[in-house]
């Protein structure tokens, strides 16, 4: 040292502290004005060392059970302050800390599972992460035997065939990859619609297919104990219809179901024959309900089944009536299904040809990336409504509501004053139920205020709309 | 197998808080999962491994494997009888390095062996001698059933602890443990150094050996069990550990044929030396985890080491190739004048205790390590809890009061390491970087990040190769 400093040392005899506090003790005294280096410590054989080596004379009384203070000032009258400082920290090193010892939350599906571990009654998963990650975390269920939902899009079809060998292996059912709806057990998970307990049990390949189905049913008094969607993809050529089956297998199980019915797309034609056969094996009675060209719609299909469960078929409610429209059809839709079945109806009318109709489906990936599904933010659908009531060429404008839990809370709240702004008519579906959370008879009847002729059907929705147009279309 | 049709007690939601909201208005319990984005790049690789058919039940047998060990003090002995260590062989922490590569307390750790076998009569000359390379060679511990603390140098002349697992008859091995401050695993090499070691070979070992041999087999899984009761991580904190394994010697010690001094200095030494267990410890979690080797599929980390230069892990389904990144500094407090200059980056086979479930896993149990970097109990009792994120399960042997008897986590898994980006948490010692320094302090570490994604790309591999 080339300056004159000041050295202390003293032994604070039976005063102890772990080896640890003390180095952090240390480490406080060392921040302290005035102080060069310091060393708090039990004087054990080491730490005399290291204290010889930093130059101070340890007094050879020191035993192990003695307390070493040790500092190097810049000069005496930053002794006081430094001991008292030696004493602060000692004191602070004891101070309980403060600090939540508070659970964090499981990072992945794992981890919540095995923290739940042998809590009463089954435990389902919903997935909804993006696409790339949804496997892994659904393979957390499959590997903990629990059944999962996927609502997660862009699941790469090979992931989806894995993932449903490993649960067929486990007995687990996976609902999805894009499974938007379901009820299990009258629990409704993604967008489902509030039902009763009844004799139906629905396998669905698709969310508004199904949410349809839901409502027309709970319409004619008829329940559903549990209605299981098996991702769009499931009846193809690739999957193979394994969710199918084992959704099958489940609701033939359950003694309160009388009827099966499998709403989907046309499957894959040998898809479909072995799906049929093993349908066939079952004690249940499955009614397929096929959606496409030249087959039955939605509400044929709820026809269908009322009619096998020995139930009245009820007129479907309309209220409101909409006004005769002049020129062509523009369709906004918020559901996939419902947009399509729209589509097939308007062709089937005009036998194959280009009416001028068009028909818009907001939840397509191309409307929905970056941004919610469009049951939760309507914003782009109301910006296109305005656009399409400006175009002289649309006759009548057809659009769907979709209800239920997780749907906006309120859609007539922006959908109403839209519809009241519009000049030609409008002919709306809602799709729900009167248990549904949104009040589906407060939201009919808003938009009927609005001046919009409102269906339960969708098919109905749009055989009026067609009709509006009479000789125009 | 589920019931559909029953009503699900409960929801585990993991992505958009919206459809847990639904479930929670329908009064069903919900358990939301904190999801994040993997680490960049291993989404494909993830899934790849999370479909392989094998994953599942490789890893339920490489936990069970691991966890169902007992390891047992059999012998002591000298390295060149149980390894069949040869004169200029050199064992070393870590994944596999050349001198050139090493770091200053690897490289003054096989100074001080090299002068302790007599290969040079001054440490500093064997610096020539390595860089040589005539009649030297470095291997790793872990190839030859090992593990070294800090630089980890074992030579033909040290004595080892020998432990075994009862129901295969498998041997790992670790030398004894020096002490603290100025000790060849730090990298010193002064005389007192030498004087030490060579009183360790001509006393203590063979002492060690006639009361472990009289005692018969010690239990050091259920001296483990006992001490993560008492306070002790088994990696930064052994104190516990080492005053049992004192007691269940004593009686042979006392009644060795050795003189009354020697014993004396014995007790002394190992009493002293909080660190002693440590060197059972690790062996005892080697024996556990080398269990797990070779399952195809697993995804279950065996060994994480490190050399002073790079940290390395090896995989359960990845057979015996190391996945290194560069060794990380230790976050923690400094001896005397020491900083953070003067630290050498993380080096040691000690982190088999963190692979294993203890150490920096068990935090919780030691609350008094987390104030080596400034930290809280609570700290403590995270740190645990969050290691469960990454771990496949828990040991049922090894508990934690606190955490109502919770068993430590158990087999890290490179899956969940990638999927939430928690590194595993490691206690450990710091040794200065130049060779010679000694300790400069302790504190906390955690691996290279990067070693996780390369070993999950090896697994994701094998996983297509075999499709």
């Amino acid at each position: 040292m080339t300056t004159p400093t000041f050295g202390h040392v003293e032994l604070r005899a039976g005063a102890y502290a772990d080896s640890v506090t003390l180095l952090q003790v240390s480490r406080a005294v060392q921040g302290l004005d005035g102080v060069l280096a310091a060393q708090v410590a039990m004087a054990t054989a080491l730490n005399i060392e290291v204290l010889t080596e930093m130059g101070f004379e340890v007094p050879t009384e020191a035993t192990t059970n003695d307390m070493v203070v040790a500092l190097r000032l810049a000069d005496e009258g930053a002794l006081a302050a430094a001991l008292a400082g030696v004493d602060q920290a000692l004191r602070d090193a004891n101070r309980r800390p403060e600090g939540s010892s508070e659970v964090a939350a499981p990072r992945t599906t794992g981890s919540a599972l095995r923290r739940t571990a042998g809590t009463p009654g089954d435990e389902i998963v919903v997935v909804s992460v993006p696409g790339p990650s949804a496997l892994v975390e659904a393979m957390d269920a499959v590997d903990a035997g629990r059944d999962v939902l996927v609502f997660s899009d862009n699941v790469p079809v090979e992931q989806e065939v894995a993932l449903k060998r490993a649960a067929a292996e486990r007995g687990v059912l996976v609902m999805g990859p894009d499974c938007g709806t379901a009820v299990v057990g009258g629990l409704g998970l993604g967008f489902a619609n509030v039902v009763s307990p009844g004799p139906v049990g629905i396998v669905a390949a698709s969310g508004t297919g199904c949410q349809q189905l839901l409502a027309l049913l709970d319409h004619a008094g008829v329940g559903v104990g549990s209605a299981l969607g098996v991702g769009g993809r499931d009846l193809s050529s690739e999957v193979r219809g394994a969710s199918t089956r084992e959704a099958l297998r489940r609701l033939d199980e359950d003694p309160a179901v009388e009827l099966v019915v499998v709403i989907s797309k046309p499957p894959a034609a040998d898809v479909a024959t072995e799906i049929e056969a093993y349908a066939a094996s079952l004690a249940t009675p499955v009614e397929f309900a096929l959606l496409g060209e030249g087959r039955p719609d939605l509400t044929a299909a709820a026809e269908s089944v009322l009619r096998r469960l020995g139930r009245d078929v009820p007129a479907w409610p309309v209220t409101g009536e909409a006004g005769r429209g002049s020129g062509a059809i523009r369709g906004l839709f918020v559901g996939g299904t419902l947009k399509t079945e729209a589509q097939l109806i308007a062709a089937e009318h005009i036998s194959g040809q280009d009416g001028g109709h068009s028909f818009v489906d907001f939840g397509d990936d191309e409307y929905t990336s970056g941004r919610a599904h469009p049951m939760i933010d309507p914003s782009l659908r109301l910006e296109h409504l305005a656009r399409a009531a400006a175009d002289p060429a649309t006759g009548v404008l057809l659009l769907d509501v979709v209800l239920g839990h997780g749907a906006e809370p309120d859609p007539a709240a922006l959908l109403a004053p839209a519809v009241a702004a519009v000049d030609q008519p409008v002919v709306i579906a809602v799709v729900g139920t009167v248990g549904d959370p949104q009040g589906r008879d407060r939201q009919v009847r808003a938009l009927v205020d609005a001046g919009a002729e409102v269906h339960l059907s969708n098919a109905g929705a749009t055989r009026r709309a067609l009709e509006l147009l009479g000789d125009n279309a | 197998m589920s019931n559909p049709l029953s009503t699900p007690g409960a929801v585990v939601n993991v992505g958009a808080d919206l459809l847990a909201d639904a479930i929670a208005d329908q009064a069903t319990p919900v358990t939301r999962v904190d999801w994040r984005p993997p680490m960049t790049g291993t989404e494909a690789d993830l899934a790849t491994v999370a479909a392989d058919p094998l994953r599942r039940t490789a890893n339920e047998r490489a936990l069970a494997a691991m966890l169902d060990v007992t390891a047992n003090l059999v012998d002591v002995a000298p390295a060149s009888e149980v390894l069949g260590l040869q004169r200029g062989e050199f064992l070393h922490a870590g994944p596999p390095i050349a001198w050139e590569r090493a770091s200053g307390p690897l490289r003054g750790g096989l100074m001080a062996g090299a002068a302790l076998e007599g290969l040079v009569d001054d440490p500093e000359d064997a610096a020539a001698l390595f860089e040589s390379g005539s009649g030297v060679s470095l291997e790793p511990c872990h190839h030859r059933s090992t593990v070294g603390p800090m630089a980890g140098v074992v030579t033909p002349s040290m004595w080892m602890f020998v432990l075994e697992d009862a129901t295969t008859g498998r041997r790992t091995y670790c030398s004894l443990n020096e002490g603290l401050g100025k000790v060849l695993r730090y990298g010193a090499y002064g005389p007192e150094v030498l004087t030490r070691l060579r009183w360790m070979r001509d006393v203590l070992g063979p002492l060690l050996q006639q009361a472990v041999r009289a005692t018969g087999a010690v239990d050091v899984t259920g001296i483990l069990t006992q001490m993560l009761q008492m306070g002790d991580e088994a990696h930064n904190r052994n104190r516990a550990g080492t005053l049992m394994l004192l007691r269940d010697l004593a009686p042979a010690l006392v009644r060795s044929a050795a003189a009354p001094d020697d014993i004396a200095e014995a007790f002394r030494f190992i009493g002293s030396n909080d660190h002693f267990f440590l060197n059972l410890a690790m062996p005892a979690c080697k024996l556990a985890l080398d269990a797990a080797r070779g399952i195809e599929g697993s995804t279950m980390v065996v060994a994480m080491a490190r050399n002073g230069t790079d940290f390395g892990i090896q995989v359960a389904g990845t057979g015996d190739e190391w996945f290194t990144g560069p060794a990380q500094l230790a976050d923690g407090l400094f001896l005397g004048s020491y900083g953070p200059d003067d630290a050498n980056p993380d080096i040691g086979d000690s982190a088999i205790t963190e692979t294993a479930g203890i150490g920096g896993f068990a935090m919780a149990t030691a609350p008094a390590i987390v104030r080596l970097v400034g930290g809280s109990v609570p700290d403590a009792l995270a740190t645990t809890r969050r290691m469960h994120e990454i771990t496949l399960g828990e040991n049922p042997r090894w508990t934690v009061p606190v955490l109502e008897f919770q068993g430590t986590p158990s087999g890290i898994d490179v899956t969940k390491v990638c999927r939430t980006g928690i590194l595993p948490q490691i206690n450990t010692g710091m040794a200065g970087k130049v060779a010679g320094t000694g300790q400069v302090g302790a504190g906390l570490v955690t691996p290279p990040a990067e070693i996780f994604p390369k070993a999950l790309a090896r697994l994701a591999e094998l996983t297509r190769q075999r499709q």
